[in-house]
């Protein structure tokens, strides 16, 4: 592991040279796995996480069903070579917790009550891990859920905010989260509500407020770039199959 | 005609009395619920969703396999996360309980309804109506269950389109099982054009593109099959 930095800030550059309300690069792919009902790859500066979902399906084993609602399963795993030391594959404590915690960001936003009996489930696959994977985890299963035709109230987004060299900066990467003051990962559903809240470290009430301030600003940029990736994803058949597809095959036919 | 997409939360309406399927009311708006295509109609407005499970309802038309022979019901598979149930009584004559497998087995398919729904999502089936049967020849194929309206198209006029045009028996269930029957050429076009219509079906000017695919197709591969129809004429 990397020794800790002196500072963490210079001339208000951050040490991948972020402002300190950046967030990381973001690509975000849309229905990469053929056999979920819907998925999504993001990569989220170094992190590259695959989110699928599954259902709504039969829940097993039955006693488990709630007759009044769907269950929401949520499994957060990381793979065992996602981080630079080779961690144990399977749950721990850390993953369950993180699966706890995104099951829950999920509750007040799914209209679980349309599929009584059934099973919601969410897998979140970390392939490589750089910090802030349980918020990644959240945007790419929010997406995901909806590519599955889910409905919902709202797309989930997701950031983290920390305290580094005494200032409050958006999305911590592995060094400002290893070495840094404070961590604080926060959800929101649109409409700025709040599903998912942590915070690891220690923040005054006004850092704090300052911090969740950040936070909402942040989860703002993160729902333009899901909103974006899903609108594009249509948007790019309508140009593929629009015009092109009439003259092609019309094309076909005079062979 | 271009549709815009929906995504959930978005606020598709101010006007309260105009929420369709697909949205929701939060306070005095209307939000989408679902990923899809909005849809504004006079009186409504929803969104169509691109994807999803196939929700059973009463008096839907269904394709379904039997899964299991229980005592007087038979298991249906339903391309849906809840089973359908179909009692002996739903079967067109009475049969006894102890012969049910020479009747219907595991593995045969049939053209049924949805008879009821209860709250615990217990899905009856039955066979007692027109047109419901056993299917014993032809091939289905599933497509996903949203994109099955795309394959009827308005009044019907996509379906009646690829009767025609293929020569072919078709019936496309409400769970996105669709039966064709004909000849194996028939057939295999029928599929191809009905997995056309599913990778399509969010496009518009839909039907013509299926008229220029069918067409298209015609001259290619069916040109023997077509020269043969002619001298009948």
């Amino acid at each position: 592991m990397s020794e800790k930095p002196e500072h963490f800030i210079i001339d208000g550059k951050r040490l991948d040279g972020r402002r300190v309300d950046e967030l990381r690069s973001v690509k975000i792919k849309l229905s990469p796995l053929d056999r979920a009902d819907g998925s999504c790859y993001i990569e989220w500066g170094r992190n590259k996480i695959m989110a699928a979902v599954y259902g709504p399906r039969e829940l097993h084993p039955r006693h488990r069903q709630n007759m009044t609602k769907a269950v929401v399963q949520y499994r957060y795993n990381m793979a065992a070579f996602s981080v630079s030391d080779r961690i144990r594959p399977g749950h721990s404590r850390r993953s369950i917790e993180i699966s706890k915690v995104g099951r829950d960001a999920f509750e007040y936003v799914v209209f679980t009550k349309f599929f009584p009996k059934t099973a919601i489930d969410v897998f979140i696959e970390v392939l490589q891990a750089d910090a802030g994977t349980r918020t990644a985890g959240i945007n790419a299963a929010s997406l995901a859920l909806a590519d599955a035709g889910i409905p919902m109230r709202g797309l989930v987004s997701a950031c983290a905010v920390g305290k580094v060299d005494g200032e409050i900066v958006l999305d911590l990467m592995k060094e400002e989260d290893n070495f840094g003051e404070a961590d604080v990962p926060v959800a929101m559903a649109a409409g700025g509500k709040i599903t998912h809240l942590q915070m690891d470290g220690h923040l005054t009430r006004d850092e704090f407020y300052e911090a969740l301030k950040l936070a909402k600003i942040g989860c703002d940029k993160v729902y333009k770039l899901q909103r974006q990736a899903l609108i594009e994803k249509y948007s790019g058949d309508y140009a593929e199959n629009g015009e092109d597809a009439i003259t092609q095959s019309e094309g076909d036919a005079d062979e | 005609m271009e549709r815009n997409i929906a995504i959930p939360g978005d606020v598709v309406s101010d006007n309260i009395k105009m929420s369709g399927s697909g949205t929701y009311v939060h306070g005095d708006t209307v939000r989408a619920s679902v990923y899809g295509l909005l849809n504004v109609g006079e009186r409504y407005i929803s969104v169509i969703p691109l994807a999803g499970k196939y929700i059973p309802c009463a008096s839907d038309r269904v394709i379904g396999i039997i899964t299991e022979v229980v005592y007087s019901n038979w298991i249906v598979d339903i391309n849906s996360p809840y089973e359908g149930l179909l009692h002996i009584s739903q079967y067109p004559r009475r049969i006894d309980s102890e012969n049910m497998s020479k009747y219907l087995k595991v593995g045969d398919c049939i053209l049924t309804m949805v008879a009821s729904v209860d709250a615990g999502m217990k899905v009856e089936l039955t066979l007692r109506e027109k047109e419901l049967r056993v299917l014993s020849n032809g091939r289905i194929v599933t497509i996903n269950p949203t994109k099955m309206p795309r394959v009827i198209g308005r009044n019907g006029s996509m379906i009646r389109l690829l009767k025609s045009e293929i020569g072919c028996n078709m019936f496309v269930g409400q769970n996105g099982r669709i039966w064709i029957n004909g000849s194996d050429d028939c057939i295999d076009l029928a599929i191809q054009t009905v997995k056309y219509i599913e990778d399509n079906a969010h496009t518009p000017g839909l039907t013509e593109r299926v008229q220029a695919f069918l067409k298209a197709k015609e001259k290619t591969r069916y040109g023997k099959v077509h020269e043969s129809r002619n001298d009948e004429e």
